[in-house]
């Protein structure tokens, strides 16, 4: 064999190498959809963050309008102070909405949905959301529906 | 006390084995450093080595890794849909399999397959050119054979494994699609949709392709210093070739648990 047909095979196995990870990147990790345009940050505090974790989406309407960036505990109020961001292009979010944790599915992984208010007001950068609404702790709800209370 | 001496004897060959091996490593990668320099001279030499060596050990271990990894899917496939459709999630089975590819099974089973097919041949290779002399011949012509034997070798190696364990996923994957969509019947969307939301490229893509390339370095160095190294007749070739396979497979599934423990390790 030539060493120019050599060299026309390598040059194959090597393209057929970068096309597995381009194939891998687009395909199989959904690198374009991961990729956002310019964001900005509300918070949000709870009395109990659940397992929410930084990642994990924000929706309205079911529609993924952001994600959650850092949860941290606030040693003043002791509640979970929650840091999100929200792309760009939603930015009129009346300033009565309700940040909520919600599971997808029964054991899904959680994340927050905001449910929109009615104000003609919209939340600014750096905003802190008025109202809010904890994890539902599946564990404490059947023990409270076991005691009756 | 005679078994003591044994144990300290095994331990100090062990030591000089490693540290022998260490430095056939350094002055490998200076023979190569030294033949890029403008001044080292025949460059073009020694890039017509590496595409030669690319040929034998990438592109030519290709059949297997394809083969491999086209039935590794399709069994994921099998085994992940009887396993998932008992909890009715058998739409989960695109992530199961893609994970699993990618992070672990690409990887680590193109390294043990390349150790087998590749690393052997090079340890034979090198083991034989020790065994007619050939290295010593180099030497007195004022080449040195590990510029001109061992490095290519050892690059063409390093180059070729993350390349083969991204071919290997893909195929991989695509078995596994065929067999999971194609004849059990699971929605498409859901396969590749899943599979899109679970899939990082940093995380998962980028840590099975770190894990390759260390790999890759760890089973050519394993296989072109048990051929350097050899004892230069027929049964020392052979053993060579045997401890090729056995040490590389073994620093693979080793190196594999390490990484993983530090990659997605969470502590």
């Amino acid at each position: 064999m030539g060493q120019r047909t050599t060299e026309v095979t390598v040059g194959l196995f090597m393209l057929a190498g970068f096309a597995a990870l381009v194939f891998l990147a687009l395909q199989v990790s959904g690198l374009s959809a991961a990729q956002s345009g310019p964001t900005y940050t509300l918070y949000a505090n709870f009395n109990d963050a659940g397992s929410l974790a930084p990642r994990a989406k924000v929706s309205m309407a079911g529609v993924t309008i952001g994600r959650v960036r850092d949860v941290a505990l606030d040693t003043k109020t002791f509640q979970a102070r929650v840091a999100v961001e929200i792309d760009q292009t939603v930015d009129n979010i009346p300033a009565d909405s309700a940040a909520v944790i919600r599971t997808s599915g029964l054991l899904g992984e959680q994340y927050i949905d905001i449910s929109v208010g009615g104000d003609t007001e919209s939340l600014k950068p750096g905003d802190t959301f008025y109202s809010t609404q904890s994890a539902m702790n599946l564990e404490r709800l059947i023990s409270n529906f076991a005691t009756g209370k | 006390m005679n078994v003591i001496a044994v144990l300290g004897r095994t331990g100090l060959d062990l030591l000089a084995s490693l540290g022998r091996a260490s430095q056939f490593l350094g002055a490998t990668l200076v023979a190569t450093v030294a033949g890029l320099m403008p001044g080292g001279g025949r460059f073009s030499v020694g890039l017509g080595l590496l595409v030669r060596q690319l040929y034998v050990v990438g592109v030519l271990s290709l059949a297997i890794i394809v083969v491999s990894g086209l039935f590794i899917g399709m069994v994921l496939g099998l085994q992940g849909y009887t396993i998932l459709s008992d909890y009715g999630s058998e739409s989960a089975i695109g992530q199961m399999i893609s994970l699993t590819l990618l992070r672990e099974l690409g990887p680590v089973v193109t390294a043990l397959l390349f150790a087998g097919r590749a690393g052997s041949a090079l340890t034979a290779e090198i083991g034989l050119m020790k065994a007619t002399e050939q290295l010593s011949s180099m030497e007195m012509m004022g080449v040195d054979p590990l510029r001109r034997v061992i490095a290519p070798r050892l690059w063409a190696g390093f180059f070729s494994m993350p390349l083969l364990a991204l071919i290997f996923s893909v195929v991989g994957i695509w078995g596994g699609m065929l067999v999971s969509v194609e004849w059990l019947g699971v929605f498409e969307g859901s396969f590749w949709g899943n599979m899109q939301s679970s899939v990082e490229f940093g995380s998962d893509v980028m840590n099975g392709v770190i894990k390759s390339i260390v790999f890759g370095l760890v089973c050519t160095w394993i296989a072109v210093y048990q051929g350097y190294d050899c004892v230069p007749t027929s049964a020392g070739i052979s053993s060579a070739t045997t401890k090729t396979v056995v040490y590389a497979s073994l620093a693979v599934l080793g190196l594999d648990f390490i990484l993983t423990a530090v990659m997605f390790g969470d502590f």
